[in-house]
């Protein structure tokens, strides 16, 4: 039982990096994109807000939106990975962390989008699987859904130039 | 609402409220996201499209070199691929994305203004097919390209002709 607050603190310290690191890309502040983690594993949530729409007429999220949706999960996913590797190796690269000095955004080389379900005036949520992270580029697929995980509203797949470690 | 009066509104909020600005083009005030954006329009006539996005700062994807986040582009090249479907001389009632692929060639230069040609290279009767460059100054010097399907919502009138 000793071991729960030192265990409570790494969570926070954790939650903490993850909101720091989220909050240097200005543009997930513009589209309002917040990430909940689970493990290793993030939730990327787009709240629905009007400056969002494509389509007024139906109404409908914009696609180039639900793309950069994507595109950030899987960037962030990236990102985070480095992140929590630092975390957990602890010493300089944790103390860098700490201070916010985060490693460059992996850079995306390709992606490609489906769209299968227009985006309702509602939240969205994504998530991201790294396939495979070699030494330069990864390999990513992304899902976003809005009310049912199983209706996927648009998938993504790409390939990232991962930052020089 | 006749089909023509509903495609005249999808037109002329897809061409932005015709509102000159700095920087030429006009910003698409008719599609929230472009409007917050700041992404204009410039034309889009005969199959093609030329679209713009001015550099803003709230538009950054890595802070430490100020260059724009790939989404702004996916949703430039989206958006101006779409454009050159709606140009097309054909009777559109509106129409979606269905895929898009997009190619990061160089990243864009903070502070510059990001210009996109789109085509609309082929369409059958349910679907466009078109293509985009993204670019600063030339199209022959790339930032990213496009290539893009869209599924038609012909104009019930026309889709009864074919």
């Amino acid at each position: 039982m000793t071991e729960l607050p030192s265990q409570a603190r790494a969570e926070a310290e954790r939650d903490a990096a993850l909101v720091r690191l989220a909050e240097t890309v200005a543009y997930v502040r513009l589209l309002g994109v917040r990430f909940d983690r689970m493990g290793d594993e993030l939730t990327a949530r787009l709240p629905f807000a009007p400056h969002l729409v494509g389509n007024p007429f139906l109404p409908a999220i914009h696609g180039g939106v639900t793309g950069s949706f994507l595109e950030l999960t899987g960037m962030m996913q990236l990102a985070w990975s480095v992140v929590l590797a630092d975390i957990e190796r602890g010493g300089a690269a944790a103390e860098a962390v700490a201070r916010g000095a985060f490693a460059p955004m992996p850079k995306t080389i390709d992606i490609t989008i489906d769209y299968l379900r227009s985006g309702r005036p509602r939240e969205s949520f994504a998530r991201a699987r790294i396939q495979k992270a070699g030494r330069r580029v990864a390999h990513v697929h992304v899902e976003a859904w809005q009310d049912e995980r199983a209706r996927p509203i648009a998938m993504m797949r790409g390939n990232f130039l991962l930052p020089k470690g | 609402m006749t089909d023509d009066d509903e495609r005249d509104r999808l037109r002329a909020a897809m061409q932005g409220s015709g509102i000159s600005g700095p920087g030429g083009g006009a910003v698409m005030e008719g599609i929230p996201f472009c409007r917050e954006i700041g992404m204009r329009l410039h034309s889009a006539k005969d199959s093609v499209a030329l679209l713009s996005v001015p550099y803003d700062e709230r538009l950054v994807g890595d802070p430490q070199t100020g260059v724009m986040q790939g989404g702004v582009i996916t949703a430039l090249l989206d958006t101006a691929c779409g454009s050159a479907v709606m140009a097309a001389p054909a009777r559109l009632r509106s129409t979606a994305t269905l895929d898009l692929r997009i190619d990061y060639m160089r990243p864009a230069q903070p502070g510059k203004t990001v210009m996109a040609r789109a085509e609309c290279y082929r369409m059958t009767r349910t679907i466009g097919f078109a293509r985009a460059v993204a670019y600063h100054d030339a199209p022959e010097d790339p930032i990213a390209s496009a290539a893009a399907t869209f599924i038609l919502d012909r104009v019930a009138a026309e889709a009864g002709d074919d």
